[in-house]
Parts: structure tokens; sequence; C-alpha cells
């Protein structure tokens, strides 16, 4: 099963992560991501850039409206991604460790699998 | 076309003989044995097709990797002589395997080998991969699309299985007693995951993955072959050749789900159930009963009925006793729950599931729910059946499931 874990950040993430604790959680984050890349159980991971610099585009009356800024006004945002293969509890165990700061957390999703058992 | 088709099949099929002729000569080395027979496979895919296949293929790939082997040993003790300079030891080339064909210990070689990927340090997913690249002697590249992951993830986790058999004192001997039978038990049940994997693949990028169920009947047919006395291994190969049987039917031209109850019957495989039900009647025959035979026997009735009114399902339920009194789970009670309905109605299938609330362990699983619906249904409670068949639709993490499942609650709402 794969699970993808969405990191949530907010406004302050980036300057927590360069300040005098960054060195601390920086270092747990490489721990984790060495763990899982050995285990062979990460699949694939990306960093989104700021989401001031996003466009967002919704269904408009004959085109596509497109709008500066992030698809929802919420003080979180999805600052990038890791999809694991491995189980549910592991999947919440390493979201468990990852170093979330302030108001920022991560979502554990499951991804749709191609597969069906038969009904 | 026919002879590199020929040579692939003839490789996979030595490729546990040689692996196991090695490992047997290099216990402490499994890791480096294994790494070493890939690269004979890989060698031998590139030359046999042109240069045809040699006199004694089992030897070529032995000498092969042999060599292989020991050169990795000479470049690496000569890297640590440079490094440390200290001399390290010499491989003894006295010790290398002979390539005689068919030595007695060849068949327990392969089953050594099973055993070994199977180690109960391993996930299932680290005991899959292994077992599929050593004993199926599929390549890191395969193994890693039929699953779907990246070829460096695959090798990660491939490479790390070697090194936790290593860590955790995993031996190329045969485990004895009580062990034996719990291991054999693990083989069995890594068998019937892969095979799982593939037969659940639909449509698209899925279909490589159907090449794994071939896969688990191929090594389940290997496994038979060295056990032939053991019911439960031909019980869990009878149970593969009978649910395969119906892989035609059980997608429709969009990759969509068809149910067993609208399968178009005359697409089943008559010849793999054929066979698989003589597999299954003689091992129950034999005994003593396992679960593998138990649902092999189900399948049997479902593959052996005109049609699904005409099934014998008070036979089916009988046997759903049985596997619970086996080897009870709340997906066996599930099935019951179906079977009940079928013969004592929608109502004493709907009590039957009643015991299953609260059960953590399906609590959110959308079998649950879709089983539910289908009893509603089946009881004309269309708005109950109705919410049903949307939870199980919301918490089924599988495409093709999700769109079945939307599909049934779609045709209550438009009635």
């Amino acid at each position: 099963m794969k699970y993808m874990l969405l990191i949530y950040d907010n406004p302050d993430t980036r300057e927590i992560f360069s300040g005098e604790r960054g060195a601390e959680l920086n270092a747990t984050m490489n721990t984790i991501m060495d763990e899982i890349t050995k285990s062979g159980e990460l699949v694939g991971t990306q960093a989104l850039a700021d989401p001031s610099t996003a466009k967002s585009v919704r269904a408009g009356e004959g085109s596509p409206a497109v709008t500066d800024g992030p698809f929802a006004e919420a003080k979180e945002f999805l600052g990038g991604y890791l999809i694991l293969d491995c189980d549910l509890e592991r999947a919440v165990e390493v979201a468990g460790r990852w170093p979330v700061v302030g108001t920022g957390g991560i979502e554990v999703r499951a991804v749709m699998d191609g597969s069906g058992e038969e009904m | 076309m026919t002879a590199r088709v020929d040579t692939e099949g003839l490789l996979r099929e030595l490729t546990p003989q040689v692996l196991g002729a090695l490992a047997r000569r290099y216990p402490e080395q499994f890791d480096a044995c294994e790494d070493a027979v890939q690269e004979a496979l890989i060698d031998a895919a590139a030359q046999w097709p042109h240069e045809g296949v040699p006199n004694n293929p089992r030897g070529w790939l032995l000498a092969v990797a042999s060599r292989r082997l020991i050169d990795d040993w000479r470049s690496e003790s000569s890297r640590r002589r440079r490094e440390d300079a200290v001399a390290t030891l010499e491989p003894d080339e006295s010790r290398l395997p002979d390539l005689e064909e068919g030595t007695p210990g060849e068949q327990d070689d392969s089953l050594r080998l099973l055993f070994l990927c199977c180690h109960p340090q391993l996930t299932s997913a680290s005991q899959i991969a292994l077992t599929l690249r050593a004993v199926g002697g599929l390549g890191t590249e395969e193994i890693a699309a039929a699953f779907l992951v990246p070829e460096a993830t695959m090798a990660q986790r491939i490479s790390r299985a070697k090194q936790t058999i290593k860590k955790s004192g995993g031996e190329f001997t045969m485990p004895a007693g009580g062990e034996r039978a719990e291991r054999l038990r693990a083989v069995l049940h890594v068998l019937y995951l892969i095979f799982n994997e593939g037969y659940t693949a639909s449509s698209g990028a899925e279909l490589r993955r159907a090449d794994l169920s071939r896969e688990a009947i191929r090594l389940a047919r290997m496994v038979a072959r060295l056990l032939p006395a053991d019911s439960e291994v031909i019980g869990l190969l009878a149970l593969m050749l009978l649910t395969d049987a119906r892989r035609d039917a059980r997608t429709d031209d969009a990759g969509d789900l068809v149910p067993l109850a609208e399968q178009d019957r005359s697409r089943w495989d008559r010849e793999q159930i054929e066979e698989g039900v003589a597999l299954v009647g003689a091992a129950l025959r034999r005994g003593p009963t396992g679960p593998y035979q138990v649902q092999a026997a189900i399948a049997a009735l479902h593959s052996e009925a005109t049609s699904a009114e005409a099934t014998d399902w008070p036979q089916i339920l009988a046997l759903y006793r049985v596997l619970d009194q086996l080897d009870p789970s709340p997906i066996v009670t599930l099935n019951r729950a179906v079977a009940v309905a079928m013969v004592e109605g929608p109502e004493a299938g709907l009590d039957l599931l009643a015991s299953l609330d609260g059960d953590e362990r399906l609590a959110e699983h959308h079998r649950l729910a879709a089983v539910h619906g289908h009893l509603l249904e089946m009881a004309g409670e269309r708005d109950a059946a109705l919410e049903c068949f949307r939870e199980a639709a919301r918490l089924s993490t599988s495409l093709p499931e999700r769109r079945y499942l939307e599909r049934r609650a779609a045709a209550i709402a438009a009635n």
C-alpha cells in the first residue's frame, strides 16, 4: 500500500528551519530520509515552491479563470510530500517523527490503487 | 521470439538450482552469491539467444556465477589491501562448486532458498521482493515495475532484506521441526500474496502486474513438485488455478470489475478449472485439511456452477463454517455472511454481519460496508443500502472497486 504524507507548512516554517534550531531540525529530517531510502520504502518526494508563486486555475465562463496565489486562503499550505510504500501504521509513525513546527502538520492519505478485488 | 521466451523460461527455472548450489558452498555469503547469480542470468540472457543455449546450461550459469563471485572477492581484497595495507584472505578455488548436473541436494536447495527468502525478520514486502528475485529469477527492474515503485526503491528493499538475513544469522539450512512447518506457512503466504498482487490488476499500467499471478503459479508448481505429499501446498496451487481461471471474465473492456455473479462463465478457463478441481479433490482426500484447500474447494464449487443461481450455496456455506474453524478472520465472516444470505435469506446474513460491529480490524474497511449494502439491497432496504455503498466507496483505496461501488449506489439512487 502506498501512502502520501502531505507536509503542511505555515509562513514561519522556513524561518524556523533557517534559524538557530535549523541544524537540529534538518538533521532529524535527514535521518528519516536516510532510513526510509535504505529500507526501500521511499517511492518519491518533492518540495514545493512558496505558495505566493502559485497560479490557481478555476473553471470560468468560456475560458478558465487564472488567479495569482494558492487555491485556498489558509494559514497552512502544502510545502511538499513524501510517498511511502508501507502500511498505515508505519506511515503514521514516520509522519509523527517528521520535524513539523508551529501550526504545521502532516496529513497521511492512502494513494489509490489501480487494482481491485473481485466483488 | 520463441527462442527468446524459451531462454527466459529456462533461466528462471534454473535460477533457484544455481543459486542453491552456490549458496550451499558459501552459506555465509548468500548476499554475494545472489548478486553473482543475477549477473550470470544477465550474461546468459544477452548471449544465449544469439549463440545458442549451451549443452549444460546449469553448469554454464554456475561457472559464470562462480567466476563472478571470485572476481568480486579478488577486487574486494585488493581494494582492502590498498586501503588498509592488510592482506585479506584469498578465495579458496577448491571450494568452487562442482559442475555436475543434478546433485542430490538440488531439490532441497530450492526449498532452503525459499525458506531463507521468507525469513521471519523480513517484512512481507521484502519477502516478496527477495523471493521473486532469488527464486523467481526476476530482475530488480521487472519487480519494481510490477509493484509500481522506482527501481532504486526496489534495489534498496532487496539489499536491505539480504542484510537483515545476514544480521539475524539466517542460514542456508533446512529449519527443523515446528520451525520448518512455520516457515513453510510463511512461504505459502508469500506466494499467495504475489498471486493476489497480480490477480487484482485490472487494466492499463496494471497489466504488467498480471504476470505476477503466472509467476506465483509457477513457483507454487515448483513447491508442489518438491513437496508432493503436502496437501496445503497442493491446495494453494489449486486455489490459484481456480481463481486465475476467471481472469478474463472478471473485468470488462473498460477495466471495470465484473462481480462473480455477473461474469460470462463461457470465458472461464475450463482446462485450468479441471486441473484445479482434480488437485483440490486429491488434496482433501489425503488430508489433513487446511485453509488453502477449503478456499480452493469453495472456488471449485463456484467454477462448476453454470450460473450464480445454480451454485451449491449450502455446500459453500458449510465450507465457510469449516474455514471459520480452521482460520477465523473477519474477512471469512464477511464471506460467510454472503453465503448465509444466499441459503437462509438476507436477514440471517445481516444478523451474522452485526457480530462484526465494533471489530477494530474492519472499522475502516470498505468491504464490511460493501457486503452490508449488498445484503440490505437483497432485503429491499434500499435507502440504507445506498448509504452503505456510498460509505464503502469513500473507504475504498482501489480505483476500480470505488467505481464499482459508486455504480451500485447510482443504480439504487436512479430507481
